[in-house]
Formats: structure tokens, C-alpha cells, sequence
């Protein structure tokens, strides 16, 4: 190992090793490319549902969901965080990595998955949605393309893991790891889970599209399937999480406010996230309420738990970093003087702000065992869930992204006004996007579905005018996140492929700050309590937690209310 | 040091709670194990929880039963396509089924009546969906699940499928009427 493998970045002061570079490179661009063909489907989808534009016929539509769904839930996400485990491991532990040419044959892998799917998908005998439910058949290709990018990423995961022994072994840092990269072992974990199950799941499917197997019981699919598909979403949350407390380090200097709150938050993901799979068969034939009351809370909702902790954590610790430099006048002055014009921030906060109160409040909402029965399959799920995954993790993702193009790609960020706006289009549209979905699923409209207005069934249904009305500013939303993604790829691409590389101290565009080397906290006299008010150090990020539980407990509320309007069932 | 260093102290776990993190996590613990009494709570004063009985069967033994049902109590016949609208006795066992793409029969029921509802699918999996009551379920091959239901609004019903079933999924719509007792 040659001291030649490493470049230190003059800004950042963060050491990347050049095989791993290449592989986050590499996998970062992949991701990006990825968006782009999702974003592209979603312009179709969206505008499709929009009742008074409804852009597609049926076939197509189908085919653009299924596409949309895949590229974007499993290759986006998983590519990209690919990128940030390596990150986190090799660049944050300052040490090689593992066996980068077993890495390259991951990424060979996942690449190649990624185009045998979506050419399965392209072909038109694949438009079975991203959960292809059995035993609704679709081209083996597609079932061949996902077990191959699972392959390949699992790869990816026990390269993760051993460059942490690579660092533990060569000492290249004292004590423990930095939360970032336990938030990121965490993720890791909960990937290795999900994928096993993947391939429980669709090696048998697969074999079956082929005719070597000759039934696959539809009930066992969801329950393994679901092990896949939630769990790959929570990787996810893990993910971003990890992204929060990165950027909040990387723009504020902050710390965490206890290294032991934050990791038993972390901890509990590992114990219990998975058993939200059972979110998806509440409704489901056969299953005791036992099993799914225990199942659908994560055990005492004590993964819940751990994000509200996360939630107060992250933006705590801003505050606490805040006050020290100075910002203490009234509850509000840390977070009115945050960088708002800087997207690695502004991202992350609404990703932040997104993901609680309006991802998180629908999750726990619609993952109740009886509230479910309101809202299983309309489309107040892809409404939480694009809070969730496009909120939380996307947005989070290119906040990061903003710092990585200086720091790993030295390039300097092009358009830096387009890319200061950027945030707040595809925030603001994707929360219109998803409130929209919200209220029109909770008046009953179906998810995956062409024609609302069933025009040609021999019998007929009308939504309200209201439905209608939402699901029109679910397209104007819609088109509003869709502009912000482009704007994001945009900026990404022409900064990393025609971008001017970086030279002084201005080339991040946004802020003159040493990013991570953010003056170290001078802690206050008498403690960081004595920069709050009341004896509390973060008493701002205290009030708006608690404003976060009053909306939390009225709209628990206003649910329980409307189920019990609902006929009695036994 | 910041959270992508590692922690100052080799011994962090042994740094004291937070204030303002100490009170939060005995409020989100509290309102957590709230929410989860909530739910079997339900299961004893609420009136809507889905009962977990079901069976495995055959699209070809879940047809039969159906169809006798159909041949027994089908009171008119509706659309072009002369679909059966079924009055089941109340009290009785209703078994209603969706295909490719089409809820199967219609069914009359009435107001206040309880009935044991069965719905089995026939081919691919299905969305039972009905609205404007807005009560969603997953609809399975080979499985038939039971639903004790009591309608407590008269009038029409429609049964819509709200899970991907394919290129004619939007177009499988099926009917429930609710009488006003007595009719």
C-alpha cells in the first residue's frame, strides 16, 4: 500500500483512496443515470394520473409504473448508497479499501442486473409493477436482472464491511467509528437482510417464470417479497439518516449532542426496523392480529422511536453548534441564520422536515393494524412513500451530492444558482405531490391504476370532485419535483463531465466555510445549556419536537375517528 | 468531534444523558407504547377489525360454491353482459370472487343484517376496494378469507380492484346495493 493511493482534499481535509474514489465515482454516476430514466417514466406516470391531462394509453402506463418503480426504489437508492458506504468506510476511516476488484465485479454485476431488467421491462412482458406479485407471470429477465443487481450489491456490502477491518486492523483511526459510519454499518446490515431475502424470494420466482418450478403460493410471496421490499427502504432510512448527521457535521461542525443516543437509535433500526414488512399484509388473508399487531409497531413501535430520537437528534445537534457560535438571541435565531441558500443544507433540512411530519406520521398512521383497512392500496401509499423515500432519502442524497462534487469529483458545482433553487422545487413539489396523493387515497382513489373514472367498465364509479381536484394538484406537484429532479441531474452532470475543476477557495459556490473543518465548538461558560433557555441546550429543536407530536396525535386521532365510521367488521 | 470523526471520548457510552434529549425519548416512549395499546384495544371496544379466518382452496372448489349460491338466490340480472345480482338470506354465507377482470356476482344485501362475506380470487391477485364506505383488503389465489360485515349505510357500493391485475385492472369494477330492511 503506497502512501501514492491516497489524495488528501486541500478543503475538506478528508482523505480518499483512489481505487476507492473510482468505485464511488462509478457508482454515483450509475445512480444518476438511473434517476434520470426514472425521472423520465414518473413525467408519464404523473401526467397520466393527472385526471384532466391523462397522458398515456393503459399498456404504457403500466410498463412506465413498473419502470419507474424499479429504477428508482431498488437501482437508485442502492447504487448511491453504495457510493456512501464506500465513503464511509474508506474516506471517513482515512484507510484503503477491500479488494477493490471484487468490488469492480459488484458494480459489473449491478450494472449488468440493471440492463437485463430494464430491457425485460423495455420489451413490454414485464409490466408487473415493481412487486411482480405471483402468480401474475412476467419475462424471466426481469426477476434474472433483480437477482443479479442483489448479487452484485451484496458484493458491495462485505466490501463495506471488510474496509472496516482493514481499518480496525491498521489502526488508521483510535476508538470507535465515527457515528456516520456506524449509521452506515447499520444500513449495511439491514441490506444484507434485505437482499438474503431477496434472493429467498425471487431465485424460486424466477425458476418458475422459466417453468422449473411449478408454484409459488401467492401469501408466502408477499410475506418473503415484503422482506425485500420494506426492508430495501428501510437501507434507505438508515442512509439518509446517516447523510443528516453527515451534513450536519460537514456545514456546521456540529457533534452529536450523545454518541450514545444516537447509536442505540441507531441500534434499534438493526433490532427491529425489519418487522415493518408486515405494513403490507395487514389486509391480508389468514394472518392472526397478534402476529401483525407486534409485526406492524416494529415491537412497541420502538423503531418509531428511534427516528423520533433521530429527528430531535439531528437537528439538536445544529442547534447546540448554532448557539455556540454565537446564535442565541430567542428559540429561532440558530435556524433562521443557517445557510438557507446553501442546497447541501437547505436540502437536508427539508429532507429532514419532510420525512417526519409527512413520511412519518402517514408510515405509523396507515401501518396500524385497523387503520390500515382505510387505506391499504389507494394511493395514500405512494403518497407516504414518496415522502419517505423521495423526500428523506433522495433529497438527502443530492444535498450530499452538492458537497461530493467538489470534494470526490474536484469539480467546481456548475449553475450554483440553478443548484441553490433546486432543493426547494423538488421539496416543495414532491410534499404538494404526496399531500395530494394523502388526501385523495383517503377518499378512496386506487393506486396503480389508469382510468379513475372508469370509463370503459361495463359498470361505473364516480369519485368525488374533490378526489378529482387533488389528484390535479398531485400532477401540478408532481410536474414541480419533476423540474427540481432535472434540475438536480442537470447541474450533477454538467458539473462532473464539462465542469471547471476545482482551484481556490470559492469553488463550492456556496460558502466560504472549511467544510469539516468547521472551527471547532467552544463549548460556552457553564456548558452548552447556558447558550439555550431553560436549562435545555437545543431548546428550540425542543419546541419544535413537541409541535411535531401535537400534529402527530391529532391526525392519529382524526383516523381512529373515520374508521370507526366505517361498517362494522368482524 | 463531529459526527464523521470518531468520538472524542474512547468511552462515550459513559457520557450523561441530555437534558432535552432525556425528556424526549420518555415522551416518544410513552406516546410509542400508547399507540401500541391502542391497537389491541380496538380489538376489544373498536367494531372494524378483520377477523383472520380463512382457507386454503381451489379457484375450482371456490367457483362451486359460488355458483351454487348464484343459482339459488339470484333475484335479477344486470348490463349488456346479464351479470346475476344475488339477495342472500342475512346470516348467511356470501361468496363473492374476482377474476380477470370482474367482481363476481353482484350482491344485494341489507341494511343492519350481518353476513359472512368470502372472497376468493381465480386467477392473479386482486384489490377489494369498496367505496365510498372505503374498506380495502388483499384478495388472494387459493386463499378465501372470511369478512363478518354488517352494512350500516344503504344504497350503492361499488367494489373496485386496487391491486395491479393486469392490462384490464381498471376496468374490474363490481356492485354491492344495500336495501333499507324490511324491502
Amino acid at each position: 500500500m503506497s502512501q501514492e493511493q491516497f489524495r488528501t482534499c486541500p478543503e475538506s481535509g478528508l482523505q480518499f483512496h483512489k481505487p476507492a474514489e473510482l468505485l464511488m465515482k462509478a457508482h454515483a454516476v450509475v445512480a444518476v443515470v438511473i434517476l434520470l430514466i426514472g425521472g423520465i417514466a414518473a413525467l408519464g406516470v404523473t401526467l397520466t394520473r393527472w385526471p384532466a391531462v391523462h397522458l398515456l394509453p393503459a399498456d404504457r402506463f403500466y410498463q412506465l409504473l413498473t419502470s419507474h418503480g424499479t429504477n428508482m426504489l431498488i437501482f437508485w437508492m442502492i447504487s448511491f448508497e453504495i457510493a456512501v458506504l464506500y465513503f464511509c468506510s474508506s474516506t471517513l476511516l482515512r484507510c484503503r479499501i477491500a479488494a477493490p476488484k471484487v468490488a469492480w465485479v459488484g458494480f459489473g454485476l449491478m450494472l449488468l442486473g440493471i440492463i437485463i431488467n430494464n430491457a425485460a421491462i423495455a420489451n413490454g412482458d414485464a409490466s408487473v409493477m415493481m412487486t411482480s406479485y405471483v402468480p401474475m407471470p412476467a419475462n424471466p429477465n426481469f426477476y434474472l436482472g433483480l437477482i443479479l443487481f442483489a448479487v452484485g450489491a451484496l458484493i458491495g456490502c462485505f466490501i463495506f464491511l471488510a474496509t472496516l477491518v482493514v481499518a480496525k486492523d491498521e489502526k488508521t483511526y483510535e476508538g470507535s467509528v465515527p457515528l456516520v459510519t456506524f449509521g452506515a454499518l447499520t444500513a449495511c446490515i439491514i441490506a444484507v437482510f434485505t437482499i438474503a431475502s431477496g434472493a429467498v424470494v425471487l431465485v424460486p420466482t424466477w425458476l418458475w417464470s422459466l417453468g422449473v418450478v411449478n408454484h409459488i403460493d401467492a401469501a408466502m410471496y408477499r410475506v418473503v417479497w415484503w422482506a425485500l421490499g420494506h426492508s430495501s427502504q428501510q437501507i434507505n432510512v438508515a442512509a439518509h439518516v446517516s447523510v443528516w448527521y453527515a451534513i450536519a457535521a460537514i456545514v456546521f461542525g456540529a457533534r452529536p449532542m450523545s454518541e450514545k443516543v444516537s447509536r442505540t437509535a441507531f441500534f434499534l433500526y438493526i433490532a427491529f426496523l425489519q418487522l415493518a414488512s408486515a405494513h403490507h399484509i395487514l389486509v391480508d388473508p389468514g394472518l392472526s392480529a397478534e402476529w401483525k399487531i407486534f409485526n406492524t409497531s416494529y415491537a412497541m413501535y420502538l423503531a418509531v422511536l428511534a427516528s423520533m430520537v433521530h429527528g430531535l437528534t439531528v437537528p439538536g445537534s445544529i442547534e447546540v453548534a448554532q448557539r455556540a457560535k454565537g446564535y442565541t438571541n430567542g428559540l429561532f435565531q440558530w435556524l433562521r441564520k443557517a445557510p438557507w441558500s446553501n442546497p447541501v443544507f437547505s436540502g437536508m433540512f427539508i429532507s429532514l422536515v419532510g420525512f417526519g411530519f409527512l413520511g412519518g406520521i402517514s408510515g405509523v398512521v396507515m401501518g396500524t393494524e385497523q387503520i390500515n383497512i382505510i387505506i391499504h392500496n389507494t394511493i395514500y401509499v405512494p403518497g407516504h412513500f414518496h415522502a419517505t423515500v423521495v423526500i428523506g432519502s433522495t433529497l438527502a442524497f443530492m444535498s450530499l451530492t452538492y458537497f461530493l462534487i467538489p470534494t470526490l469529483f474536484r469539480k467546481q458545482v456548475a449553475f450554483p444558482t440553478i443548484a441553490k433553487l433546486q432543493p426547494y422545487f423538488f421539496g416543495l413539489g414532491m410534499s404538494v405531490f404526496a399531500l395530494a396523493m394523502m388526501g385523495a387515497g383517503t377518499l378512496g382513489v386506487e393506486r396503480r391504476h389508469w382510468d379513475m373514472a372508469f370509463t370503459n367498465a361495463v359498470l361505473g364509479f364516480d369519485y368525488p370532485a374533490s378526489a378529482y381536484t387533488l389528484m390535479g394538484i398531485m400532477g401540478i406537484g408532481g410536474v414541480l419535483a419533476i423540474t427540481g429532479g432535472a434540475m438536480y441531474i442537470l447541474v450533477t452532470v454538467v458539473s462532473v463531465f464539462f465542469g471547471k475543476p476545482v482551484g481556490s477557495e470559492s469553488s463550492y459556490g456556496f460558502t466560504s466555510t472549511r467544510l469539516m473543518r468547521a472551527e471547532p465548538l467552544v463549548v460556552p461558560e457553564g456548558g452548552h445549556e447556558a447558550a439555550g433557555k431553560w436549562g435545555l441546550a437545543a431548546p428550540g429543536t425542543f419546541l419544535l419536537a413537541l409541535f411535531f407530536l401535537v400534529v402527530f396525535v391529532l391526525y392519529y386521532a382524526v383516523n381512529w375517528k373515520y374508521l370507526a365510521s366505517v361498517w362494522p367488521l368482524s | 468531534m463531529s459526527a464523521i470523526e470518531p468520538p472524542a471520548e474512547i468511552v462515550w457510552w459513559r457520557q450523561p444523558l441530555d437534558r432535552v434529549e432525556g425528556t424526549w425519548i420518555a415522551i416518544a416512549l410513552v406516546w410509542s407504547l400508547f399507540m401500541f395499546f391502542m391497537m389491541p384495544f380496538w380489538h376489544i371496544y373498536g367494531k372494524q377489525n378483520l377477523s383472520s379466518e380463512a382457507y386454503k382452496t381451489t379457484p375450482q372448489a371456490y367457483m362451486a360454491k359460488a355458483q351454487a349460491m348464484v343459482d339459488q338466490y339470484t333475484v335479477r340480472k344486470e348490463t349488456a353482459m346479464q351479470l346475476p345480482v344475488v339477495r342472500p338470506p342475512p346470516g348467511s354465507d356470501v361468496y363473492l370472487l374476482g377474476r380477470l377482470w370482474q367482481w363476481w356476482p353482484l350482491l344485494e344485501l341489507e341494511k343492519g343484517q350481518t353476513y359472512r362475506l368470502h372472497i376468493s380470487s381465480m386467477d392473479w391477485q386482486h384489490g377489494f376496494s369498496l367505496q365510498p364506505v372505503n374498506i380495502n383488503t388483499q384478495i388472494l389465489p387459493g386463499y378465501e378469507m372470511v369478512l363478518t360485515i354488517t352494512p350500516d349505510t344503504s344504497g350503492e357500493q361499488t367494489i373496485i380492484c386496487n391491486e395491479f391485475c393486469g392490462i384490464g385492472h381498471h376496468n374490474m369494477v363490481g356492485k354491492i346495493y344495500v336495501t333499507e330492511g324490511g324491502q
